[in-house]
């Protein structure tokens, strides 16, 4: 823990201090919409972290990141419905079940060097299959959706994930707080510079003794394990799960928007990308609706946008820039300790 | 001197090309051996056949008699070979040291160890002040010695590089064939390099291996191989060419 923020400067360390205190704060002063819009925000920006494990550190992108979110909705949504059994034990099944066909896509691709774009349509492919499958499993809805009975939205029961909006904001939280956490430590573990050192490159980082397949499959495992734990959040925050939305190629899309804005490869971006993201998406849906029109796809449009703007003027991400110039972050040679790999 | 390294019969073909054809050489322990000849001679692709980057058509490499064929780099790398590319390839966005710290981590799990054992290398190659500089921004002599540094922080049993001194200045050519000379004598590291810069084949290597079109046209001591002919006779022809294509229409 001591080294987990040795990346910031003091100023850096206040501003995070600062913003981990009005987090924990929200549901004291935010009405009913904030803390749902908050509890979404918070929402992409775990999921975000855990995609970012994969592509940010080990340099392998996956468009198919809402299978991991549906598995785990969906296993712990199936024991809770048919059993009885809460979340707290569902989320080892969808986790199991996640990392299964992480294992699964990372095996097919990896050991047939299946890679870049064609291995991001291999992530595609899968969600694809899932999802069509899914609309045929009748034991859990199919195409019709599966539906969790809705809790007391007064009372708190922590066990079975029913409870007030106030509930589940702590729980994603906590789940935001606790993925930085374990991808500070992944980045600073042998593991994680070996990611880095495949993202850079493959070759050689197989010549100083790597063995890629194994460092990918184990980046593609914990993230995908990590995304399930969000799918599970899902499945127990809306109560309905139906194929079409879950599994989509849109949802797979709109996973990664917050650290490709926030800045892909870093441990704030995903954070920082979503509380521009989605607040901006919620504003230009709500200005678009008062001003009386009717533009269903307008999210998505502004998604798009928010993209190309990236894409042209700050490719790296927002969070590096925002960092550097609040010198929020330590430079290069500021610091003895400073290492470039860990872009905090 | 025991043999180390032996390449026994290697043959690699390309389509239709024969890149290398029947080589065979070896390397004695603790020796410093040059493989040299003209562009295209099937250097680089005998390096890479040696780290499993591609299988022979034929013939097998051993390393103190064990066979490295048909193992994938990473496990060539563990069974004690280093090398470095000839372009060179540098992790980039990593910082100096880290791009070593990887190296060293193969043999080191610890971080705080590996690190350790990284800045020790560094600092033998002369990169010590520049370890907290993002690697993509060292200059190409840099990144050169900073290939070496890599490979050198595996912990390997033999050194294999590639053209480590094309593009330096016959100053900075000559402090890195000290370098590897002083590697050489205090920890008794074999290398076998690639190298068109003559003047550190001559002074750094005890053996040397001529490649043409493939072939092993000559081996002898350095000063025994510049005085064969066939050796002359490919050299002369390639300045020939390059020469014909300067003074063309
Ligand atoms: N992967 C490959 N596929 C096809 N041909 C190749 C491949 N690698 C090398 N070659 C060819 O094999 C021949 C030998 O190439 P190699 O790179 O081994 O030469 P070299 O001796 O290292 O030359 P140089 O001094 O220019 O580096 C060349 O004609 C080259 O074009
Ligand atoms: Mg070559």
């Amino acid at each position: 823990m001591t080294t987990l923020f040795d990346q910031l400067t003091a100023r850096g360390r206040v501003a995070l201090g600062l913003f981990a205190l009005a987090l924990l704060a929200v549901p004291f002063f935010a009405d009913g919409y904030l803390i749902s819009v908050i509890t979404l925000v918070l929402w992409f920006a775990y999921v975000g972290q855990a995609w970012n494990v994969m592509m940010g550190f080990a340099g392998q992108l996956s468009l198919g990141h809402s299978l991991y979110v549906g598995l785990g909705a969906y296993a712990s949504a199936a024991l809770f419905v048919h059993f009885g059994v809460g979340p707290w034990a569902g989320v080892w099944l969808g986790m199991l079940a996640a990392t299964l066909a992480g294992a699964i896509i990372g095996t097919l691709g990896f050991r047939f060097a299946i890679r870049g774009v064609h291995f991001a349509l291999l992530t595609i492919a899968f969600a694809e299959f899932t999802r069509i499958a899914f609309d045929h499993i009748g034991w859990l809805g199919g195409s019709g959706g599966f539906f969790l009975p809705v809790g007391d939205a007064a009372g708190a029961n922590p066990f079975d994930l029913r409870g007030s909006p106030a509930l589940f904001y702590y729980v994603i939280l906590a789940l935001t707080f606790g993925a930085l956490a374990l991808c500070r430590r992944l980045l600073h573990s042998r593991i994680g510079y070996f990611w880095l050192a495949i993202r850079e490159d493959q070759e050689a980082a197989q010549a100083v003794g790597i063995d890629v397949f194994r460092a990918k499959l184990i980046a593609v495992m914990i993230s995908a394990a990590m995304t399930s734990l969000g799918g599970v959040f899902y499945a127990f925050f809306y109560n309905n799960l139906f194929p079409e939305q879950i599994f989509s190629v849109g949802r797979s899309i709109e996973l990664i928007l917050a650290p490709v804005i926030g800045g892909i490869g870093t441990l704030f971006g995903p954070i920082f990308g979503a509380f521009i993201l989605t607040p901006l998406a919620e504003l230009v849906t709500w200005g678009v609706e008062s001003a009386g029109l009717d533009m269903p796809g307008i999210k998505q449009i502004f998604y798009g946008l928010a993209l190309v703007a990236i894409v042209v003027y700050r490719p790296e991400g927002v969070w590096p820039w925002v960092a550097r110039h609040l010198r929020l972050v330590h430079q290069p040679g500021d610091q003895p300790s400073h290492r470039a790999g860990d872009r905090p | 001197m025991t043999t180390l390294l032996e390449v026994d019969n290697l043959s690699k073909q390309f389509r239709g090309l024969r890149a290398v054809s029947n080589v065979s050489f070896s390397v004695p322990e603790g020796a410093i051996v040059a493989l040299i000849g003209p562009n295209g001679a099937g250097k680089t692709t005998t390096f890479n056949l040696i780290a499993g980057v591609m299988p022979p058509n034929e013939g097998e490499v051993r390393l103190a008699g064990r066979r490295l064929t048909g193992l994938r780099p990473d496990q060539v790398c563990a069974a004690g070979v280093g090398r470095t590319f000839q372009l060179v390839k540098p992790f980039g966005d990593l910082s100096v040291e880290d791009n070593v710290l990887v190296g060293a981590l193969h043999r080191r799990p610890r971080i705080a160890d590996a690190r350790r054992h990284a800045v020790q290398v560094l600092e033998l190659l002369e990169l010590g002040p520049k370890r907290h500089q993002i690697a993509r921004g060292l200059t190409l002599p840099e990144r050169k010695r900073l290939e070496v540094a890599r490979a050198l922080a595996t912990e390997p049993r033999i050194l294999l590089l590639d053209e480590v001194m094309a593009g330096l200045r016959p100053t900075e050519t000559d402090r890195l064939v000290e370098v590897l000379r002083d590697l050489n004598r205090d920890t008794g590291m074999t290398i076998l390099l690639i190298e068109h810069v003559m003047r550190a084949v001559m002074a750094l290597s005890s053996r040397v291996v001529v490649l043409d079109h493939g072939v092993r046209i000559s081996e002898g001591a350095p000063a025994e191989v510049v005085a064969d002919p066939k050796v002359i006779e490919v050299y002369l022809g390639s300045a020939l060419e390059s020469g014909e294509e300067g003074s063309g229409p």
